[in-house]
């Protein structure tokens, strides 16, 4: 194509194709793709990461070892890799963690969405959302000093341990609230209001109405939440390692010290375990099963509120 | 009968009173309100009485010299020095290496991808990496960054650590914020033969700039507080220099290029340190600490506050 001719007083207007520019348009697309593939890159380098380490890892101590033996002793003779102790850790703040949140949490949630006027609505939910914000060291130097020591000591005397469970399960509990209370109340609120007209024309009272008809309609959002709230105990660090002591101990008592998974990760990650080291590698072996613990609750979380919910329209 | 359900107050004399079950029923119903109120407010008292705790024990530490202190054996003289500037320049370069990674693959995802089998994987990719735990990030740093790369324990690769950590939320923040510049805009651009990439760098990205820089502050201010991951990377260390890449005395500032090779700690790492000791000067030292940290983190956020609300599409 050729410049059309300038009409007086304008700059000819130029149609040619510019292969320049065309070329930039591609340049640009592939950076973006480029950019994108971070992600990706991200996933496969931990899976690699993680399945590298674990190889070796394997290759000193049996996977016999590892799941069938309950004692978790890396550092004295005789040394063992029984992973269900730290397992057990693990589910021992879990459980006691949501003893607290759940029905603290499903309380706000189901405050928030049936009984509280918008406006207090309004002030309430980010305050509860706050907690989300704070950092987790946080949560762990009050497990350790204002729980354990100014509460939970004084209250239980020497029959909790100094690090015990219970006091990092109580800052766990309020650290996953927002989680349960957010996710759950957004679950509720869309609901749709004819159920609730209708359980109220039959003369439910707000408590039936919200008890018996609100939260089994909204029973997958709060089932993903609880899931999404237990892949945060499971993945959280600091409380545990501050607070709940680094002792491997297979049991559910929340007043004994314990260690979690993600206790013994940091434990080794503070010393310098050099590469190639069966230390170094443990990190990786214990890594590979939490990744694959939250992943599945993770997905877990997804399917039910895919699959499960409740489709009013 | 109950005539009247407890959302309903009774206003005229006229009005029936419920009777036996449907009474205690209604009773019960006007009861669980307060129940359920003070559950809500107990996550919140906690979080008051909890601040509360570390002012009374930390605000007679906080002076200037426990800001400009380096860390220290005896608690009164230890101070934040090294872990400020530590967290400001890994904060700094996370940000720096976040941004364009963020945009590019939310634009690519908004505006370039085709909608195909590939942009599911990258989309639910995203999803299940935000559920990863901080602190396996931390050891694919450790394993990645530190050992493979051979960058050591330094202030880059705790940066790249963490940008990896933030990145799910930043695109998903990003995403978010270039959908809500509607398509009349793009339209109007096309129309005039602007190619894509003009129309996204010229109306798209300016327009949906308020949107990321809100979620890219909120994913600093989840980064500024990080422990685990950069403790994995060896951040847990004696740091009695500047991480300034500037000596006091000769060099002009800005002329010797950034350290960012150096070793480094941070600020929560710092408070990690004080809380696991036993002496209770410590203690005091960490709560002082907590509060520089909180005010940071609440001033990040509310910076993002700002943002959003200065910019809200008015329509």
């Amino acid at each position: 194509m050729t410049a059309i001719p300038s009409t007086p007083g304008r700059p000819a207007l130029d149609l040619r194709r510019k292969p320049m520019r065309h070329l930039g348009e591609k340049a640009i697309e592939l950076s973006l793709i480029a950019c994108a593939t971070v992600s990706l890159i991200t996933t496969l380098a931990i899976v690699f990461v993680l399945f590298e380490e674990t190889l070796s890892f394997f290759e000193e101590v049996t996977l016999r070892q590892f799941f069938l033996e309950t004692n978790w002793q890396p550092l004295f003779k005789p040394v063992t890799y029984g992973i269900w102790e730290l397992v057990a850790g693990t589910v021992n703040v879990v459980f006691w963690s949501l003893v607290f949140a759940l029905p603290v949490g499903l309380a706000a949630a189901i405050y928030l969405s049936e009984y509280a006027h918008p406006n207090t609505r309004k002030l309430l939910k980010p305050l509860l959302e706050a907690l989300a914000g704070v950092p987790t060291v946080v949560y762990a130097y009050f497990a350790l000093t204002v729980v354990t020591q100014d509460i939970l000591r004084p209250l239980l005397g020497d029959e909790i341990s100094f690090f015990n469970s219970l006091g990092a399960s109580l800052m766990m509990a309020v650290m996953i609230l927002p989680t349960i209370a957010s996710i759950s109340e957004d679950a509720m609120a869309n609901v749709p209001r004819d159920l609730r007209e209708a359980a109220y024309a039959l003369g439910a009272t707000r408590m039936e109405v919200a008890l018996r008809v609100v939260l089994p309609a909204a029973l997958s959002g709060v089932v993903a939440s609880v899931l999404l709230a237990i892949a945060r105990v499971v993945g959280e660090t600091m409380i545990v390692a501050i607070a709940a002591g680094s002792t491997p101990n297979l049991t559910l008592s929340p007043l004994e010290s314990i260690q979690t998974m993600t206790g013994y990760m940091l434990q080794v990650g503070l010393g310098d375990a050099a590469r190639g080291t069966i230390d170094y590698q443990s990190i990786f072996a214990v890594g590979a099963m939490l990744f694959m613990m939250t992943l599945l609750l993770n997905v877990g979380a997804q399917i039910v509120v895919n699959r499960f919910r409740e489709a009013y329209e | 009968m109950a005539l009247h359900s407890d959302y309903l107050t009774p206003s005229s004399p006229t009005t029936l009173r419920a009777t036996g079950s449907v009474a205690r029923r209604q009773a019960v119903s006007r009861l669980s309100r307060y129940v359920l109120l003070a559950a809500t407010l107990s996550g919140v008292a906690v979080l008051v009485y909890l601040g509360y705790e570390t002012i009374a024990k930390g605000w007679d530490r906080l002076s200037w010299g426990f800001l400009t202190s380096y860390p220290s054996r005896f608690a009164e003289r230890a101070g934040l020095r090294s872990s400020i500037l530590g967290s400001a320049w890994i904060l700094g370069t996370t940000v720096i290496l976040a941004i364009p990674i963020a945009i590019g693959t939310a634009v690519w995802i908004e505006e370039f991808a085709p909608r195909n089998k590939l942009l599911t994987i990258v989309k639910l990719n995203l999803a299940n990496l935000a559920g990863v735990p901080s602190i396996i990030y931390g050891i694919l740093g450790l394993a990645v960054f530190v050992r493979l790369m051979g960058l050591g324990p330094s202030i880059l690769a705790g940066a790249l650590t963490l940008t990896l950590m933030i990145l799910p939320m930043t695109v998903i923040a990003s995403q978010e914020a270039i959908r809500q510049v509607p398509p009349s805009i793009r339209e109007g651009a096309l129309a005039l033969g602007a190619t894509r990439w003009q129309t996204v760098r010229h109306h798209v990205i300016p327009g949906a700039m308020p949107g990321i820089m809100t979620g890219m502050i909120l994913a600093v201010s989840r980064a500024a507080g990080e422990t685990a991951a950069l403790i994995m990377i060896g951040a847990f260390t004696f740091i009695s220099f500047d991480n300034t890449g500037l000596s006091p005395t000769d060099s002009p500032p800005f002329v010797t290029p950034p350290p960012l090779g150096d070793d480094f700690t941070t600020v929560p790492v710092q408070i990690y340190n004080w809380t696991i000791r036993p002496q209770e000067a410590f203690r005091e030292n960490a709560a002082a600490a907590i509060i520089v940290l909180m005010v940071a983190i609440l001033s990040l956020n509310l910076v993002a506050a700002v943002i959003r609300e200065r910019f809200r599409r008015h329509d």
